[in-house]
């Protein structure tokens, strides 16, 4: 079960939060017991009933009106300094060091890179457990959020500026993550998938995806290449080793290899990748990726390809 | 003409009172009672269009992947129902009751310029009918309510839609700068002679602060929204970051007005709970001076917390300090209340009418909603939980538990007054407990959605998320019995119109001066205006062996404590 809960931490970042989140937590639990006893008590105990004499005019008193400005001036103090504690141990300055990972997000997906290796990939993120990894967050259109709960804080992703961060992971396995800033129509498919490995598998993992795909040759999907190259879907998306070389849409280079298609809406089957194709309106209204009204056949034979690049 | 001399003498309905009859007397007038009516019923015409988007939304999501609206027109709905709700609600709301109470309660006739007075109510209908217009325009605003660049622009939404937005916004942004002038104005000079600022009811004190905050606050809306009808129409590019716009730029600008919004909406509800409790528990209000002035302090912090709807934007950690330390203190004037209201409650002796028991709720249910606002001024507890559903429960909270809650208290107290009838104590009843139930089963577990990962305006959420389904179950079921509560609300204020008791002068022995003339107030209000000279002038009327005066004495003696 895989929960995208700030509860369920699984770095040393999210555990701090959760850590504070938990005394804040105790801390509010215990004002509002007071305050709703305090509230509950006076309903009842002081309840008007028949007789009851006109009560004792009481216009205040300084002294216990001081006494509760004061302890909550205090608790605050104490949360103050928490935060800060926490704020430094969370989110420490990059100190100009390049980032592991470049996160740019459009509406309505995430692009991932790589700079050492020059990996490029798009909604799912890998990373190698027990490192600590810089990553930089920036907009190609409006302002996006990267939140992935169990793993990092949330940070904006906006247009013409650059902001840092720090992801890790401390056992392998899939975390769940979306946009968490409104940003237009689509937002709620704007999901990301992190899939945490040992260094062993995300070395392999990594290698894969610098491996240039081979040309097809297989006649159905070396149609499918002639389909994707002759006709408007490359002139948004890239596949490496193709002349096909734009970064409107995501990289496909690897496509086939990916747990899920259109930053979350279906898993990745040739099947959905064939519908999706067909008619992205229907199943993403309001998306980018327009209707490039194929033949049957020519989707048939652009789906085998794109299958292909694992 | 004979006849209106006769129903002058005793107005025992606001139905017979003959100034007020005909609609033409209604959309001409300059009386400040009407005009605060027209404003309350205004917003609540806009209250039921913002149901009406809540429940759509609330179908929406009641089971993941549903299809019932699309991608589009939920963003519309969510966007109309957040700006309704704020813009065309909770400020009309306020400004009704302020309009039509602050004159009465200082003794004032009207307010100082009666026409400005129209003129706000007007611009702001005319504003909120414009934003409604939109719909017709082929699409309605769909952005947010805060409506962030540069998904705002017209790169991004090309629809008029937003233009209606922002036309819609600055119209009754321009009637509240106005209104809050006016009672300004009203409330520094036409007070009853004897009133001085220590004397004046605390309803009037947070409603007076609340127009300095508005006066300080709507002009940062206000610009906004020209630089971004100027880069929507003129290509100006304020908030275009590709080229050399700044999208940041319009956060600042926003939440710059937008966090002291979330105090205007709320100060004068303070105000209302200042009034309703001390009558209903028979004392006087307990630490007057604490409350006003925590009022001040409030009023002065709210400037300097709004980045903290910004801290996963990336500004740092030297404005983070500040905005955190800003925002955790500003928790402190509002405990203060807190404490004041329930220490004028205990030892009281208290009648829990329907007006009393929201009032009691509001304790409660404000305190959660102010202690999950506490957790976000906390800056990495926001960096998990802010734009998810925990910050949807903890603004409901503070708005709907907390600001409505609080209005429907004074609605309850004060509608004998402004009507003549009382509200049946028995649809009251119904609709308290129920609004209890639904308010609460709706918005407690949107914290947990929050904390389970699901962030605010998604039109839906993956099935194969655990929990995220049954809770979103739980909630557009309790959304019904909220519904229902609404209407039975709003049934008892039009039968009781008709059918309801006829109320007396001061039905619940109240003090303040709206309750020395008579149910429906007259259109000049008073006969004779008192000479004030404490803070319950009508106190003493209704203890003669306690006299006002004798009480004061005896607690600046120090009395007070026994």
């Amino acid at each position: 079960m895989n929960i995208p809960s700030p509860l369920i931490p699984a770095s040393l970042q999210a555990r701090d939060i959760n850590f504070l989140f938990q005394i804040v937590l105790i801390i509010s639990a215990i004002i509002l017991l007071v305050v709703a006893g305090l509230v509950l008590y006076s309903a009842v105990r002081f309840r008007r009933r028949p007789g009851d004499p006109v009560p004792t005019q009481d216009f205040g008193n300084t002294k216990l009106e001081i006494t509760w400005t004061v302890i909550p001036l205090l608790i605050v103090t104490v949360m103050f300094f928490l935060s800060v504690r926490t704020m430094h141990a969370v989110d420490p300055p990059p100190l100009n060091r390049p980032p592991d990972i470049q996160v740019v997000a459009h509406q309505w997906w995430w692009e991932f890179s790589y700079p050492e290796s020059g990996v490029i990939t798009a909604n799912e993120l890998h990373i190698p457990i027990d490192k600590n990894l810089l990553f930089s967050v920036t907009s190609a259109d409006v302002v996006h959020d990267f939140w992935v709960p169990q793993l990092a804080r949330k940070i904006d992703a906006i247009p013409a500026r650059k902001n840092f961060a720090w992801i890790a992971a401390d056992q392998p396995g899939l975390y769940l993550g979306t946009c968490a800033e409104y940003c237009g129509v689509e937002h709620a498919w704007m999901r990301i998938r992190v899939v945490a490995q040992t260094p062993e598998e995300f070395s392999q993992w990594q290698k894969k995806q610098l491996a240039i795909p081979a040309k097809p040759t297989e006649p159905l999907a070396v149609k499918g290449y002639n389909v994707f190259m002759s006709r408007p879907c490359s002139s948004c998306h890239r596949i490496a080793g193709t002349p096909a070389d734009k970064d409107i849409g995501p990289d496909l280079t690897h496509i086939g290899s990916r747990q899920t298609l259109a930053a979350g809406v279906f898993d990745n089957s040739p099947g959905n990748l064939e519908a999706w194709i067909a008619d992205p309106q229907k199943f993403k209204p309001g998306c980018h990726m327009p209707d490039l009204q194929l033949e049957p056949a020519e989707l048939t034979a652009l789906t085998a390809y794109l299958e292909e690049l694992q | 003409m004979n006849q209106m001399s006769q129903a002058q003498a005793v107005p025992r309905s606001i139905r017979t009172i003959p100034e007020y009859r005909g609609l033409l007397s209604w959309v001409s007038s300059v009386d400040h009672k009407q005009i605060g009516i027209m404003y309350l019923l205004g917003a609540l015409l806009f209250l039921l269009l913002g149901l009406v988007e809540a429940t759509l939304i609330r179908i929406q999501l009641a089971v993941p992947e549903n299809t019932f609206l699309s991608p589009d027109s939920y963003s519309q709905i969510f966007t109309m129902h957040g700006t309704t709700m704020i813009f065309l609600v909770g400020m009309p709301l306020m400004l009704g009751l302020s309009v039509y109470f602050v004159p009465l309660m200082i003794g004032a006739r009207d307010m100082a310029f009666p026409r400005l007075n129209a003129f706000g109510f007007w611009i702001f209908l005319f504003g909120g009918f414009l934003l409604y217009f939109s719909f017709m325009s082929g699409s309605a605003p769909l952005a947010g309510w805060f409506a962030y660049a540069p998904l705002n622009e017209k790169a991004y939404l090309f629809n008029s839609g937003q233009d209606y937005w922002v036309i819609a916004l600055l119209l009754t942004g321009a009637g509240s700068i106005a209104t809050a002038i006016n009672v300004i104005v009203t409330v520094f000079t036409l007070r009853a002679p004897g009133m001085n600022f220590r004397r004046l009811p605390l309803f009037v004190w947070m409603t007076t602060i609340n127009s300095f905050l508005i006066l300080f606050a709507l002009p940062a809306l206000n610009t906004a929204l020209v630089m971004l009808f100027a880069d929507r129409q003129l290509d100006a590019l304020f908030f275009v970051s590709a080229k050399g716009g700044s999208a940041l730029l319009w956060q600042h600008y926003f939440w710059f007005f937008g966090h002291p919004e979330v105090y205007i909406l709320i100060l004068p509800v303070f105000g209302i709970i200042s009034e309703v409790i001390p009558v209903f528990a028979r004392k006087p209000i307990y630490g007057y001076g604490f409350l006003a002035g925590s009022t001040v302090a409030i009023a002065f912090l709210s400037f300097a917390v709004w980045a903290h709807h910004m801290f996963a934007t990336g500004l740092g950690f030297p404005v983070y300090y500040v905005f955190a330390g800003a925002s955790m203190l500003i928790a402190v004037p509002t405990g203060i209340k807190i404490f004041n209201w329930i220490a004028t409650m205990w030892g009281g002796s208290i009648r829990f009418t329907t007006s009393m028991l929201f009032a009691t709720a509001f304790l409660i249910q404000f305190t959660i909603g102010g202690l999950s606002g506490v957790a976000f001024a906390a800056v990495p507890i926001d960096w998990q939980l802010t734009d998810s559903y925990f910050v949807v429960a903890h603004f409901h909270y503070v708005l709907l538990g907390g600001m409505l809650f609080g209005i429907i208290s004074g609605i309850y107290y004060w509608y004998p007054k402004m009507t003549g009838h009382f509200l049946s104590e028995k649809l009251g009843r119904a609709h308290f407990w129920l609004m209890i139930i639904g308010f609460n089963g709706t918005f407690f577990v949107m914290h947990l959605m929050g904390l389970f990962g699901m962030p605010r305006r998604v039109f839906t959420y993956p099935a194969d998320i655990p929990y995220l389904a049954p809770m979103n179950m739980l909630s557009s079921c309790s959304a019904a019995v909220l519904m229902l509560s609404l209407l039975i609300f709003f049934a008892n204020l039009i039968v009781s119109l008709y059918r309801g008791e006829q109320a007396s002068d001061n039905p619940w022995e109240g003090w303040t001066l709206e309750w020395a003339t008579s149910s429906p107030p007259p259109p000049h209000n008073f006969d004779k205006v008192p000479y004030i000279r404490n803070r319950r002038p009508l106190w003493d009327q209704l203890h003669p062996d306690l006299p006002e005066a004798r009480l004061e004495a005896e607690h600046e003696a120090g009395g007070a404590s026994r």
